[in-house]
């Protein structure tokens, strides 16, 4: 019997254990509850949040564009997009197969939504913005099937000119992986709609507006329950309306008389203001496309085209300026009182000048002879730029071409403008051709706008309405703002008035006397001054240039103009009549008063006759 | 009529204990209805009823076991021992489940044949150890109770359900606890088992070998005893990484989550994280009863089994969770008191037994919810939804208030 006595009493010492571990357990357990719900309830609350809320973007409407005349260039209208919430990667897939017939989504499509998907795999993803309302009317009668889908409105961009405006407008696309990753787009977030070029881009702060949030519930398997208000909701804020410069109208008519098949840009200025009243490109394309994303065989159309047509070639193009360039050098000459509107040279021309061992050619082989600076401009004489180039020399030439700003960018609210090239000094030969591997005659070439300099076609107009107005030019800018207004160029022609009146009144007779180089195409109402321009390049034949400027003694629009290859031998150049015709046009709506009535109407040039109308320089 | 009563009251041992067993079983169905509130169609929705059914089977068989003398059940326990063995071998070969096979189909009824064999062993280890007047000392002499242990462990772990085999282990040792056998024998028999868990880590074993050497040396007990204990950890040690290696992925993955949540967020930690959110949310007062968000959204697992108990961290706080466990240790404490108050060896056993098991179940549900223990998959007594486990529940708890009527 000791035993069980042993037995009980070791059973109630055992019991008295077992009841503390009991107690101490329990107390564990209670402390492990208020730590984890009364030290550590807030941010668990806040997890419990984190889990079941998602937020989703409300996009903003981009602000409408307008033209200088109210004419809608850029606008958003209500659309339908379809997004995916965060899922499972093969959820997700899941659900876009299911999707595709009703979306026509393409495989390849279908791979770049799940490749954007698993870079923020935390967001929804956008699937299309461009849906129509039977597309989303297919989805939302199958709703059961598709509960990881979002389908919001959408505000949709529209350009109602389409490709008038193309390279102006630019167009907007979803924000790019390398975007995201720039500076400009640090508050974005992967699907946001940016603009891509042109005014959507350069502006794209002001027109974007401000995305709004709003927050749904979703349940673990990422489908959404309901909508949940919360304080952290904001309604999207529109983005601001712009107001252009252009003119669509006059956009439009330069699209009309552009030759068909052409290629080539025309760009207008308002002197006075900077403004650019007109900036076409051909051949251009439909940024409506780009909306929503570009097709596989549009974008292939495009990208294919021999004629580039994404390529701005008013300001992201360079071109030899030709002999739109002799007024550079007249300017020049005449700053240094090295030349004078009557001022003569010593050789005349013979159709060449003889330099080194080499002969420098003029275009017309029969020579010009003798002619004084104002003659040399109207006739376009080579010979004549020759020797007025080595009169400057090359150091000073170089010097003063880079004070006028022709190695830059003009810095056109454009984003896409590329500065022009001309050679900063000597010391950019060395470096290219070696020291021993070029020649002072280089200035000849320069002194004709050919050889090492190229030039974009805003550049050279900025530079004629400098001539025009006589002052610092403005910045040229496509958004109507007095802040751009003042924006103005630091450098000057740095010639009298006096001067620049002789330089204008030599542009008066290239358009305006018989034996111009664009006599023939003169506008009847008003007197246009300019220069024609015949640029000789490695693509075939030379490209026809005219820059100039009308009215000459009020001007109100400045005009530079380029046909690709425009410039065939003993033909005539295609530059000028579109430019004469766009002035002509420009000053009629504006209702700018005529300088001559009509009196003698334009004649078209006699077929085959070769000299005067053929081969402009 | 009174007297009848009276009775029945006294019939049922403990009415109080009893009484208290529904409230927590009554509390259970309220939480498994509030489990299936969720917002998503989910089979969770009419779990409460399905409990509800159980429950009054449970009260029949509690009923039925009242009656039953221990004496007669003492005498059918090898039978019953044999006839749990029989269903967890067949469960080996034509059980169905999830992730192992532990359930047993039998006429559209199904069932765990380990809920079974639990009792059963208990029975078995009280009928070993609870006729002797003294307790054995040597450690050879306890090869029937092992025996008795083993057979049904192995059978579980080849389920393989390694919570299960886990209980098997606590009812060992709590018998043996219970039964007057010397600690360090306990601590002998055991230290193989520590040796297995140590054994990943070379360093750690060797302080645990050191340890049991040590005790072996300055308790001196029989020479082949202390040799046999020693080559068992040494060959524990070297078993544990091969034996890790068997061990199902997910049950891997659930021991080494249990280290660390976040090796494996959406996976096997997504359980623990979901848990410690929704029980954090809840704060003091929690979100309101049926309304706790992570479970509505579906992001809790196992809402209404494993992890009920998250859901009354998450809408009723800790003021919900004090009242729940102070319930239970309430409840485990008045146990613990028949245990200690019997003097039937027998009786007195088999309640301290299911004193441990669900004491056990307890620590390890409840614990397991806060990242204390690693998730198992047990279920917490009374509360958690499971047919077969609140009958064999509420078996054990007719055993107990059967012994407390028979002193």
């Amino acid at each position: 019997m000791r035993g069980g006595e042993a037995v009980r009493l070791s059973r109630a010492r055992r019991a008295r254990a077992a009841a503390a571990l009991l107690g101490v357990v329990i107390l564990v357990l209670a402390a492990a509850f208020f730590r984890l719900q009364v030290l550590g309830g807030g941010s668990y609350e806040l997890q419990s949040r984190n889990n079941r809320l998602r937020p989703i973007p409300i996009p903003a409407a981009r602000g409408a564009v307008y033209d200088r005349h109210g004419e809608l260039l850029a606008e958003s209208i209500p659309g339908y997009s379809l997004s995916l919430l965060p899922a499972p990667p093969d959820s997700a897939l899941a659900t876009l197969e299911r999707l595709a017939p009703y979306l026509s989504l393409e495989s390849s499509a279908i791979e770049a939504i799940l490749e954007r998907r698993g870079r923020n795999p935390q967001l929804p993803v956008l699937v299309r913005d461009d849906l129509s309302f039977e597309q989303v009317a297919a989805v939302e009668e199958r709703r059961p099937e598709f509960r990881l889908v979002v389908i919001e409105t959408h505000p949709r961009r529209r350009y109602p000119p389409g490709s008038v405006v193309a390279h102006v407008i630019g167009y907007v696309g979803e924000i790019s992986e390398s975007e995201l990753d720039s500076d400009q787009f640090v508050e974005y977030e992967a699907g946001r709609i940016v603009g891509k070029q042109g005014i959507e881009r350069s502006y794209e702060s002001e027109l974007a507006g401000v995305a709004g949030t709003r927050y749904v519930e979703v349940n673990a398997r990422g489908s959404i329950v309901r909508e949940f208000p919360s304080d952290l909701a904001r309604s999207a804020q529109p983005g601001s309306d712009l107001i252009l410069t252009l003119d669509l109208a006059l956009q439009q008519f330069a699209d009309s008389i552009f030759p068909v098949g052409d290629r080539g840009a025309v760009v207008a200025l308002d002197p006075r203001t900077g403004g650019v009243l007109l900036l076409s490109s051909f051949p251009s394309f439909d940024p409506n496309l780009f909306v929503g994303g570009i097709s596989e065989p549009d974008w292939a159309a495009i990208r294919d085209d021999p004629g580039q047509p994404i390529l701005n070639r008013a300001a992201a193009a360079l071109y030899p300026a030709g002999s739109t360039w002799k007024l550079v050098l007249a300017t020049l000459g005449m700053r240094e009182n090295l030349v004078g509107i009557e001022t003569y040279m010593p050789t005349s021309c013979r159709g060449a000048l003889q330099f080194g061992n080499r002969a420098f050619r003029c275009w017309r082989p029969e020579g010009h002879g003798s002619l004084n600076l104002s003659e040399a401009i109207k006739e376009s004489c080579n010979v004549f730029f020759y020797q007025l180039g080595l009169r400057i020399g090359l150091d000073p030439l170089l010097s003063g071409v880079n004070g006028l700003g022709f190695n830059q960018a003009t810095g056109l609210d454009i984003p896409s403008e590329i500065s022009s090239r001309f050679p900063e000094s000597r010391e950019w030969y060395d470096r290219t051709f070696g020291r021993r591997g070029w020649t002072e005659s280089v200035v000849l070439n320069l002194s004709i706008g050919q050889g090492e300099t190229e030039q974009t076609l805003i550049r050279m107009a900025q530079f004629y309405s400098s001539l025009a107005i006589g002052q610092s030019p403005v910045v040229p800018h496509l958004l109507q703002s007095e802040v751009l207004e003042r924006v103005r160029e630091s450098w000057t022609l740095g010639l009298p008035e006096a001067r620049r009146a002789e330089l204008v009144s030599a542009l008066v007779r290239v358009v305006n006397e018989p034996g111009g180089t664009a006599y023939w195409h003169r506008p009847t109402e008003w007197t246009l001054a300019g220069k024609t321009g015949t640029a000789q390049n490695p693509h075939g034949e030379p490209h026809s240039w005219f820059v100039g400027f009308a009215p000459a003694d009020d001007p109100r629009i400045v005009i530079a103009a380029i046909v690709e290859n425009g410039h065939p031998d003993n033909r005539t150049s295609r530059a000028v009549p579109l430019a004469s015709q766009i002035v002509s046009q420009y000053l009629r709506s504006e209702g700018v008063p005529p300088d001559h009535p009509i009196e003698e109407p334009a004649q078209p040039p006699p077929p085959g006759v070769t000299g005067v109308v053929g081969g402009i320089q | 009529v009174k007297r009848d009563q009276a009775r029945a009251l006294n019939g049922l041992g403990d009415p109080v204990l009893f009484a208290g067993a529904l409230l927590l079983a009554a509390l259970g169905i309220g939480m498994i209805w509030s489990a299936g509130q969720v917002d998503l169609p989910s089979g969770v929705t009419g779990a409460w009823r399905r409990q509800l059914a159980w429950l009054c089977i449970s009260i029949l068989a509690f009923a039925a076991v009242t009656r039953v003398p221990l004496r007669w059940l003492e005498w059918a326990t090898p039978w019953i021992y044999a006839f749990s063995i029989i269903l967890l071998l067949a469960v080996l070969i034509v059980g169905s489940g999830p992730n192992t096979r532990s359930w047993l189909r039998v006429a559209g009824f199904s069932f765990q044949p380990a809920e079974l064999a639990k009792l059963a062993t208990i029975l078995l280890l009280a009928r070993l150890l609870g006729l002797r007047k003294e307790p054995q000392t040597r450690l050879f002499d306890l090869w029937k109770p092992v025996l008795a242990v083993v057979v049904p462990f192995l059978l579980v772990m080849a389920q393989p359900d390694l919570g299960s085999a886990l209980i098997f282990v606590v009812i060992l040792v709590c018998a043996l606890f219970w039964a007057g056998i010397p600690l360090f024998t306990i601590f002998m028999l055991v230290s193989p088992g520590v040796s297995l868990i140590l054994g990943f880590s070379a360093a750690v074993w060797g302080v645990w070998f050191v340890i049991v050497v040590l005790g072996l040396y300055l308790r001196r007990p029989f020479m082949a005893e202390a040799v046999a204990v020693a080559l068992a950890n040494l060959a524990a040690g070297a078993l544990a990484t091969p034996l890790w290696n068997r061990l199902a992925p997910y049950q891997q993955r659930r021991l080494l989550v249990f280290l660390d949540p976040d090796i494996d967020p959406r996976g096997a930690g997504w359980h623990l994280i979901q848990s410690k959110v929704a029980i954090g949310s809840g704060g003091v007062t929690g979100q309101g009863f049926g309304l706790g968000p992570q479970k509505r959204l579906a992001f809790l697992p196992e809402q209404h089994t494993d992890f009920i108990f998250s859901v009354v961290g998450e809408e009723l706080g800790l003021i919900g969770v004090l009242v729940f466990l102070a319930l239970l240790a309430w409840f485990l404490r008045r146990v613990l008191r028949i245990a200690t108050g019997s003097t039937q060896g027998f009786g007195s056993l088999i309640v301290f037994c299911f004193f441990g098991v669900w004491f056990a179940h307890l620590v390890i549900n409840v614990g397991m919810t806060v990242g204390l223990m690693p998730v198992t998959g047990l279920p917490l007594p009374f509360i958690s939804y499971g047919g077969s486990f609140l009958l064999t529940t509420f078996v054990g708890l007719g055993l107990v208030c059967r012994t407390a009527y028979e002193n």
